[in-house]
């Protein structure tokens, strides 16, 4: 099947109740299996401009990529071709928004979080920065791909804090790492099989810290037979508990598998492997 | 900043700002606070500050540590908690203030880094972020709204009731026709999910929008009839 065909997506960004602008940038493309999402930050209209650059800078550069025969070599599985190129490609991005808030004194220490899903050969591969995120839901079980790189993900892995002290921290909107802030910086890159059946969301954290995870997992669990619906209800959630961020939702539901066409010389060489 | 206020038998002794890193407590003179009572040990608990979050720990004290009533060791700091050592009471005052003079950096995402405020970022305080001083998950507001219940009125199940308790409750049957009551702070909504069908509402088939249920409508949804009902 085509990725076009096989991949359900739909984006939804609203600036929220609070703020006057939105400064999440969102972009997905079936048929590339492409999706992106960047939340801004840095004052005035700057994290606008950061989110704006991730967002169409990688949706260019990564379209073309993926459409291309990316995937198609001997040597290198097709994981370690996707997952190199996209860190390149985060790397260009970054440099280029470093240098633009280098500058120009309105942009200065602008950056953005980011999370981009690759959809390939039946796999996913998911690189992220900050505390936007990716979650899966499969056979009802919902979970969490991505973890934060937050100031707030680090007391809890040292144990300095626990859950139910974490919806109480002030230091909610810290993150330790970001795009644009920095001249090198270190994406997390992940792979992960894609089942046919899996709805996959990505999303800002104007959702997650308005919504709790438990009502996340059963609005889609809910409505993912109505993609749409489900996204807004998604925003309709965040809003209705305050609004009080921009909230950006990707959702990805997997209709049917996607493979890799292979030559017969591949296919093979891969029962020798 | 957050700071503590220092009481004894309900008089205040001192405010204290906690504008260190970390401030400890104890009898002995080279303590940040010092509380010379013999029910106090030499070095007896330590706060840690960590930006806008305050930890209280106990360092083994004699006597022990108590918040809010309760023995502790280490424990995350909370707006209005009150710590007891001794006869001695420290209340925890949150930063409060926080959200009215940094709204857009304080809620907003920020690097770590990247700290230093600007003051045309205060530009954009508004009402409704100064009202939301904390950035906790507030609890959903659906509590404002009264319990509803749908009752079947037709099929095997005729006179059951379902109680809309969830933020979404579904109706219908996968694969044929479904469709969801969401429970809003302003009321609750049914949507057509999926189906080629559209649930019926006073005998008028809906589209794909919302539609707000009233007090008594009757809906139908997969030949099963059932009325919509507010209770209290």
């Amino acid at each position: 099947m085509k990725l076009g065909e096989a991949l359900d997506i739909v984006v939804r960004t609203d600036p929220g109740l609070v703020r006057s602008h939105n400064e999440d940038a969102v972009f997905a493309d079936a048929e590339a299996g492409l999706a992106v999402l960047a939340d801004g930050m840095g004052g005035y209209k700057a994290g606008e401009v950061a989110s704006g650059m991730a967002s169409s800078m990688l949706a260019r550069s990564l379209t073309n990529f993926l459409a291309g025969e990316a995937c198609d070599t001997v040597d290198q599985s097709p994981f370690s071709v996707v997952a190199s190129r996209l860190v390149e490609e985060i790397a260009v991005v970054n440099a280029a928004i470093f240098q633009a808030a280098a500058g120009e004194p309105r942009y200065a220490g602008m950056g953005t979080t980011l999370v981009v899903a690759c959809y390939f050969d039946n796999s996913l591969v998911v690189a992220h920065l900050g505390d936007s995120r990716l979650y899966r839901l499969r056979d009802g079980l919902f979970e969490q791909l991505t973890r934060d790189h937050s100031l707030l993900q680090e007391q809890l892995d040292s144990g300095m804090i626990n859950a139910e002290e974490a919806r109480y921290s002030h230091n909610r909107n810290l993150v330790t790492r970001a795009l644009g802030v920095d001249s090198v910086v270190e994406a997390e890159v992940g792979e992960y099989p894609v089942q046919v059946g899996d709805v996959y969301l990505m999303c800002s954290d104007g959702l997650t810290d308005m919504v709790d995870d438990q009502e996340i997992a059963l609005t889609l669990a809910t409505l993912s037979p109505n993609l749409p619906l489900a996204a807004d209800q998604l925003i309709h959630l965040a809003n209705d508990n305050g609004g009080r961020d921009n909230i950006s939702v990707i959702l990805i539901k997997v209709r049917g598998e996607y493979a890799q066409p292979r030559a017969w010389w591949q296919k093979l060489l891969a029962r020798f492997k | 900043m957050a700071k503590l206020i220092l009481s004894m038998d309900g008089l205040v002794l001192k405010e204290i700002p906690l504008n260190k890193e970390r401030l400890t407590i104890g009898r002995k003179p080279h303590n940040d606070i010092q509380i010379d009572n013999l029910a106090i040990s030499g070095e007896h608990a330590v706060i840690v500050t960590i930006l806008n979050d305050s930890f209280l720990e106990d360092l083994n004290s004699t006597n022990g540590t108590l918040v809010n009533g309760q023995p502790i060791k280490k424990h995350f700091l909370r707006n209005n908690d009150v710590v007891e050592l001794g006869k001695y009471k420290l209340k925890y005052m949150a930063d409060l203030q926080i959200g009215a003079g940094l709204p857009s950096e304080y809620e907003k995402t920020s690097a770590i880094r990247s700290g230093s405020f600007r003051a045309q970022d205060m530009q954009l305080v508004e009402a409704e972020t100064r009202r939301n001083t904390t950035s906790q998950i507030l609890p959903p507001a659906h509590d404002v709204m009264p319990a509803a219940a749908v009752q079947l009125l037709n099929g095997a199940n005729a006179g059951k009731q379902l109680e809309l308790t969830k933020t979404l409750t579904t109706l219908g049957k996968p694969g044929l026709q479904v469709a969801v009551i969401a429970k809003r702070p302003h009321g609750y909504f049914i949507t057509h999910v999926e189906g080629s069908q559209f649930p019926i509402v006073n005998g008028q088939a809906l589209d794909a929008q919302a539609y707000r249920l009233k007090d008594h409508d009757v809906v139908e949804i997969a030949g099963i009839k059932m009325e919509f009902f507010l209770k209290g």
